[in-house]
């Protein structure tokens, strides 16, 4: 009777799934967390501009020009008189859909592209892989702008540009994923009861190849909204009125000394967001893949 | 390992073949040609310029007689620096581009590998954690955003350092600095994970068993293995400082390869941007052979056949 009261007493480990397990581990990171309730913020903020501020991005104040940080306009006004506060608001706009809709275009470029070849194996690996080599030996933010120049500065043409650059990264990724599952025991039980190449690959080989691919893409969408800001800080990147952080930079930039604060909000909004994707994405790594904890 | 670099060296020449090939294609996508102005020359005017740079001919034709030049050593004339060879352009802007990129690369290497190690050695300590933020926070902010930073601080509030330009030493140390930034975050942080592996292995161990002084059991067990991993990472960190400097070319105004491809691009300079992605893509390619040859070296374990 002692034994089984004291068995009774020893708390039972409550059963986790593999995601349910990685989202508590992920819950106890609190810079993963606030990297998350940042991005979350941003982007109710960026959704409900209308409701936030008064102004929009493209309205012009020509008599409130270049004015200073006031209760009117929280962050001032540029060059054109338009309210810095609701340009920053619209950009994250800009700059969330950069970096949610190129990953979607390189999972649906990269994810089928990768399995193929890592399933398929011998020559049409072979072929897939050579083309990948070659991509590699571009240096990527050279072909956005090419692809950029060819395709034009509507936003949707820059996702594509980015989009059809990035996907190689995870077409690797998956590719090795899927050929180090490949040999594994419960594949080939798979295949012993009759399982096609299609089932196994949708089944099994790709749902336990995803956890890298989330931390992947999540380690992606900061560097696609730096390829944009970087590309319209240059002039070539989405066309105005458009309001994106990159141009607002620029714009900023040629009034370096006589207004610093028209460059230090977006330069300091942008980097905000991108410390807040990396430590998402070190929450993640850690959460989903503990055996890489130290 | 000569057959492996002989084969590694003409799969390089046949994949150069190919960037050259996609960027002429996409480059003659691109609506518009290198003699739109603000005012329409006159078609007279077009047609002598055409036929004089060898434009009216076939596109095929174009291609190939740019492959011969380049395979001669000659990339061409430029169409907006009028009368300037590709070459001589180009032999302008790598010195200052292979400077920027050399010298961060170095600034990041003396950074990040002894701050990585420092903090393996001396886990969950107050020199792991502020190397680890600090690495965090340099990984992830971009090279211009932190150039921008500096610059108000130094140059804007400080007066300390100029803000753009080229030629004094004061005027490398912020374009440098925020080259360097990313790389020597990266470094750190493999660094740091793999002493962490490294410390953990049996060998080390048994060096420690075996009674040798702490400092050997560091130099020759730990260091000298767990700077593998950031040799392979070292090699595509050059060629991304120098291919990625472009941003910091155009922010700090130095007259390197990256602000010239942007103004060829703009400028729909043709043989400009072929000139400069030749030269990046030679880079990467020659930085990745590298790479693995090193690698083979210092790893007895690798072998190519």
């Amino acid at each position: 009777m002692a034994i089984v009261s004291k068995a009774q007493t020893v708390p039972v480990r409550p059963h986790h799934s593999l995601w349910g397990d990685a989202f508590i581990r992920l819950r106890r990171n609190y810079f993963a967390m606030g990297g998350l309730a940042f991005i979350l913020i941003l982007a109710l903020m960026a959704i409900f501009a209308p409701l936030i501020t008064p102004y929009t991005f493209a309205e012009q104040h020509l008599d409130q020009i270049l004015e200073s940080p006031s209760w009117q306009h929280p962050m001032g006004t540029d060059q054109l008189g338009r309210d810095t506060f609701a340009r920053l608001l619209y950009g994250a706009r800009t700059s969330l859909m950069v970096g949610i809709f190129t990953q979607f275009i390189v999972l649906c470029i990269g994810l089928p592209i990768g399995a193929i070849s890592g399933y398929a194996g011998g020559r049409t690996d072979n072929y897939i892989m050579r083309f990948v080599d070659v991509m590699y030996a571009f240096p990527d933010i050279l072909l956005i702008i090419l692809l950029r120049s060819v395709l034009g500065g509507s936003i949707y043409m820059i996702f594509l540009a980015i989009g059809l650059v990035a996907w190689v990264n995870i077409a690797r990724l998956v590719r090795g994923q899927i050929m180090s599952l490949k040999s594994r025991d419960f594949v080939s039980a798979a295949k012993t009861m009759g399982g096609t190449g299609n089932y196994i690959t949708w089944r099994h080989l790709l749902p336990n190849s995803l956890g890298p691919v989330i931390v992947s893409v999540t380690f992606n969408i900061p560097r696609a909204i730096f390829t944009e800001a970087a590309l319209s800080y240059i002039g070539i990147g989405v066309k105005p009125p458009t309001p994106s952080w990159g141009a607002m930079i620029q714009d900023g930039f040629n009034l370096i000394f006589s207004k610093p604060y028209m460059l230090l909000f977006p330069a300091i909004a942008l980097a905000l967001l991108m410390l807040a994707f990396t430590f998402l994405g070190d929450g993640l790594r850690d959460a989903l893949d503990p055996r890489l904890r130290h | 390992m000569l057959r492996f670099i002989v084969r590694r060296t003409l799969w390089l020449f046949l994949v150069l073949f190919v960037v050259l090939l996609i960027t002429f294609v996409l480059m003659h996508l691109v609506p518009g040609g290198p003699w739109d102005r603000e005012k329409a020359l006159a078609p007279k005017v077009v047609e002598a310029l055409n036929k004089r740079y060898g434009l009216d001919k076939p596109l095929w034709e174009q291609f190939v007689n740019y492959i011969w030049g380049v395979l001669h050593g000659d990339l061409g004339v430029s169409y907006s620096y009028s009368d300037r060879t590709i070459t001589s352009i180009l032999a302008h802007g790598i010195p200052k581009t292979a400077t920027l990129g050399i010298l961060a690369f170095i600034f990041a290497l003396i950074v990040g590998v002894p701050s990585g190690v420092a903090a393996a050695l001396k886990q969950n300590s107050a020199i792991d954690y502020s190397s680890v933020l600090f690495a965090t926070i340099f990984a992830s902010v971009p090279g211009f955003v932190l150039g921008i930073l500096l610059m108000m601080i130094f140059s804007v509030v400080l007066h300390w350092l100029p803000t753009t330009g080229w030629g004094t030493f004061q005027q490398l140390l912020m374009p440098v600095f925020c080259l360097a930034a990313l790389p020597a975050a990266q470094f750190a942080r493999i660094t740091r994970a793999s002493t962490l592996e490294v410390i953990r292995q049996d060998y080390v161990r048994t060096a420690r068993s075996k009674g040798l002084p702490e400092s050997t059991i560091r130099v020759r067990h730990i260091f000298r293995n767990s700077l593998i991993p950031v040799i392979t990472v070292a090699g595509p960190e050059l060629a991304n400082l120098i291919t990625g400097s472009f941003i910091i070319e155009n922010l700090f105004a130095i007259p390197g390869v990256g602000r010239l491809f942007v103004q060829g691009i703009f400028a729909r300079d043709y043989t400009l941007i072929m000139g400069g992605i030749l030269f990046y893509a030679i880079v990467i390619a020659i930085l990745n052979l590298l790479v693995d040859i090193l690698y083979a070296a210092i790893d007895p374990r690798i072998r190519y056949e």
